[in-house]
């Protein structure tokens, strides 16, 4: 195993477990320390005072399928952002050649993301 | 009856594709439902596919109360029927009963009654104002509107000892005359507040997000709201000109000069345009009304025991912060009214909400309903 | 000569005095990091207690209030006062819920925020981690409190809090490609993705800002919708959705996500303040003797402040303005400042 490797994440990785184990603890110390005196409102799901009991099933139905395809369109700009960081990085390097290859490949997407305007799965209905 | 209303509700999902129909309650328990609205709304995603106000949650049945009391006592009532306006609704109350009556009160009394209902109308638009704002999201602004209506309402206390629930317009006159130094301080309000109003429209009326929320957004059109009975400075705000005051004067409207404030497009934003300038309209007016107060008697000699004539009718109506207040009075020869009903301007704003809402976003619904300005006693009554 | 580096090193030096003390100097390899992310854990849990106060403090003044002034001088205590209040409060537990992404979100929310301080370099030298993917990682690691926001509203089975799940997750991913792209055309200038590299080359040239100004509103807009604020706090529209995602939470598990949020603004502005503002570096050189975490200090503390102004003073945007505003705004104008920024750079030569 590298060590290097290890020494680089490392503290991340203490970090995240002390972040981690610091909101547990607060949480189940509240179980703890707080008073308990449930009952059947209280518990119930906020709505306005009013529970819709006349809707079969509860919150979870067949929702807008408009959230869905937010998420695949972020799906395909957020991989090609992936694609822009190495570029990015390496960029000076590779100069005018790699200009004209990332201005190809953001054409392409450019041509994707004015597709999808003009389907008007930007919009929002 | 929750589950009579929501069963009323068309709800699809017994087709095998598409979108369930999401069932959501705003109100009566809402952030931004003023007071205990009820809305019932169908949601497809974020869009609205119905809307159904449910009324009721703060019914007391003051028309009722009021045909058992006599009409003095009726006066204390009235004051919960708009708590936002209540000096508007003591004066619509106290004018159909002198007018049933023939009665009239002293110039003096006038004056101090339109003084007094166009600071309410200040403090009433202010609390809007703060209102509307929080309703799409602007915080700030519900505490500098409340911030001068504090000194409108120091006003108030110093005069009739009361800060919401006043009182004060009696029948034939008002409670108590002024203190000597009300009209310094009044002026000195007035002086203060108005640079305020540049200061309001600073902070929201051209500021793009807002633009963005309201223009458009919410469109009465003059047919849907002469249709609907829509009335107030939510009418002004398609271009109908229906302002009580201007129309079928009261008090000493027709002897002050002022100007009814009209918008043309109907929509939130043109609704919010009419009450800002409203604003100045009522400072001015106050201003002409403090110049022609004069010394003299604030209550006519009443009968030991005021009894409407037999047989009579009326049906009064003056210019409330939200519209037109409507009293319709039957009197039968005693001391208490045989009929009272209150023709409330909320009730009738409230009626457009479902046309203005449908298939426009949720976020919508908080904009128009803050636009049309309703107070909830006003729609239960 | 009282500077980040020196701090860390005479930290380091007595910590490696007590391991040799207590015969721990072969694992101090190990020590250090434990030290250095407890002190970074515990100055984050002050500094947001503390902002939560600014931000009351920030905004009474705004509304001409007073603000907190009960607790502590000038109300500082407030925030543990509350913090403690929210602790002791009665653990409710709504009935339909799914238990364990109910119980995971709060922790999720608030840990992933948090994971991003870790590669913020306060001063040249005091981070926890410098590492060579600094940007990449708090990118990558930001971004899962949209998974917080979105089991959080999916498990209260509660209609608002789905909604406002719902509304999160498109925002927090449509804002995610701009804010990415907004730092695109830092990193082609620089060349590296350590943050610390970016300050440094920020000493030897001007400030990212100058060159970079609609990079910087870029970023600024698309954080402040990350973290969920005002303009863009739709997920929690109060006058909308009530509470949004965080409508069944109370307590300590709510405190989690209001925690969440202001270390989400600390992280976003630190890394504005690290990227586009020079870092630790003063802003002219004969202030340099001002040390460089103070200098840090007070831009991230601007930089937070703008971002309260933002929420007191704009009303909130309709989801649909929203979107169209992140797709159709934001993300062609950031990519055309990369293919100019690229242009600039090879044209005009390298560091521009």
């Amino acid at each position: 195993m590298n060590f290097e490797f290890i020494e680089n994440i490392l503290p991340l990785v203490l970090a995240l477990l002390l972040a981690m184990a610091v909101p547990t603890a607060l949480i189940l110390l509240s179980a703890l320390l707080g008073p308990r005196k449930d009952n059947e409102t209280k518990l119930s799901p906020y709505e306005c005072g009013i529970q819709t009991q006349a809707i079969p099933g509860d919150a979870r139905h067949r929702f807008n399928v408009k959230f869905y395809l937010v998420a695949m369109c972020f799906l395909v700009f957020d991989v090609e952002v992936v694609f822009l960081f190495p570029w990015a990085v390496l960029f000076q390097k590779m100069a005018w050649g790699g200009f004209l290859s990332m201005l190809g490949f953001l054409g392409v997407l450019a041509f994707g993301w004015f597709y999808l305007w003009k389907r008007g799965a930007l919009e929002w209905e | 009856m929750t589950d009579l209303l929501l069963s009323q509700i068309k709800v699809n999902d017994e087709s095998q594709f598409g979108t369930d129909d999401y069932v959501v309650n705003l109100g009566p328990q809402h952030p931004a439902t003023h007071g205990v609205l009820r809305l019932i709304v169908k949601l497809d995603g974020e869009t609205v596919k119905e809307t159904i106000p449910v009324l009721g949650y703060l019914h007391r049945s003051i028309e009722k109360i009021c045909e058992n009391r006599t009409y003095p006592q009726c006066i204390t009532y009235t004051d919960r029927v708009d708590y936002v306006s209540a000096m508007s609704v003591n004066l619509a109350f106290a004018l159909a009963t002198e007018r049933l009556m023939g009665l009239e009160a002293p110039p003096r009394a006038q004056w101090l009654r339109m003084i007094f209902v166009e600071l309410q109308r200040l403090a009433s638009h202010l609390l809007w104002m703060g209102a509307f704002a929080g309703d799409i999201g602007a915080l700030t602004p519900f505490l500098y509107g409340l911030r001068e209506r504090e000194r409108i309402l120091d006003l108030f206390e110093m005069t009739c000892g009361q800060r919401l629930t006043y009182n004060y317009i009696r029948i034939g006159g008002v409670m108590i005359d002024i203190l000597p130094e009300f009209v310094p301080k009044c002026r000195a309000f007035l002086d203060y507040f108005e640079p305020k109003i540049a200061e309001y429209e600073d902070l929201l009326t051209y500021n793009p997000i807002f633009l963005e929320r309201t223009k458009g957004v919410g469109v009465i059109t003059p047919e849907v709201g002469i249709n609907a009975g829509v009335c107030g400075p939510s009418l002004r705000g398609s271009g109908v000109s229906c302002d009580v005051r201007k129309q079928q004067p009261y008090l000493f409207y027709d002897q002050v000069k002022f100007n009814e404030c009209l918008e043309t497009a109907g929509d939130c934003w043109s609704r919010y345009k009419v009450r800002m300038r409203e604003l100045r309209e009522s400072v001015s007016l106050i201003r002409q009304c403090l110049d022609r107060l004069e010394p003299g008697p604030i209550e006519t000699k009443l009968p030991p025991v005021l009894k409407a004539p037999p047989a009579s009718e009326i049906y009064s109506r003056i210019e409330s912060s939200r519209g037109e207040m409507g009293i319709y009075l039957v009197g039968d020869g005693t001391v208490k009214p045989w009929k009272c009903k209150y023709r409330c301007a909320s009730f009738n704003n409230t009626y457009v909400l479902d046309q203005l809402t449908r298939g426009w976003k949720i976020a919508d619904i908080m904009a128009v309903l803050g636009s049309l300005d309703m107070i909830v006693p006003e729609v239960d009554r | 000569m009282l500077s980040g580096e020196n701090i860390v090193k005479s930290v380091s030096d007595l910590l490696h005095q007590l391991y040799a003390m207590v015969g721990l100097s072969a694992f101090k390899g190990v020590l250090d990091p434990i030290v250095a992310a407890h002190v970074m854990f515990g100055f984050i849990s002050v500094f947001v207690m503390f902002l939560v106060w600014m931000e009351r403090k920030v905004s009474a003044h705004m509304q001409s209030r007073i603000g907190p002034n009960r607790v502590g001088i000038f109300g500082l205590l407030q925030t543990v006062a509350d913090a403690i209040k929210l602790t002791i409060k009665e653990d409710i537990k709504p009935v339909h819920r799914d238990k364990i992404p109910y119980y995971i979100a709060p922790i999720i929310a608030f840990v992933a925020t948090f994971a991003g301080m870790v590669v913020i370099p306060f001063d040249k030298g005091m981070v926890v981690q410098d590492l060579n993917i600094g940007l990449l990682y708090i990118i990558a690691i930001t971004s899962f409190t949209v998974i917080a926001i979105l089991s959080a509203g999916w498990s209260s089975n509660n209609k608002f809090a789905l909604l406002g799940g719902f509304r999160s997750a498109a925002q927090i991913v449509s804002y995610e490609v701009p804010l990415v792209l907004s730092l695109v055309p830092v990193i082609m200038m620089t060349g590296t993705l350590r943050l610390g590299g970016i300050v440094e080359y920020q000493s030897q040239n001007h400030w990212f800002v100058l060159y970079q100004f609609i990079a910087f509103f870029i970023f600024i807009t698309s954080a402040t919708a990350e973290a969920n604020r005002a303009p863009f706090d739709i997920p929690e529209a109060e006058s909308e959705l009530i509470g949004g995602f965080h409508t069944e939470y109370s307590g300590v598990k709510f405190a989690m996500f209001f925690l969440g949020e202001y270390i989400a603004v600390i992280v976003s502005s630190a890394v504005a303040v690290t990227v586009f503002l020079g870092g630790w570096l003063p802003p002219f050189a004969f202030l340099a003797f001002v040390p460089g975490f103070i200098w840090f200090m007070i831009k991230l503390l601007l930089v937070i402040y703008l971002v309260m102004a933002f929420r007191w003073t704009f009303p909130r945007l309709r989801v649909d303005q929203l979107m169209d505003f992140g797709w159709k705004v934001l993300i062609p104008v950031a990519i055309l400042n990369i293919l100019v920024t690229g242009f600039c750079v090879l044209f005009f030569g390298k560091g521009v």
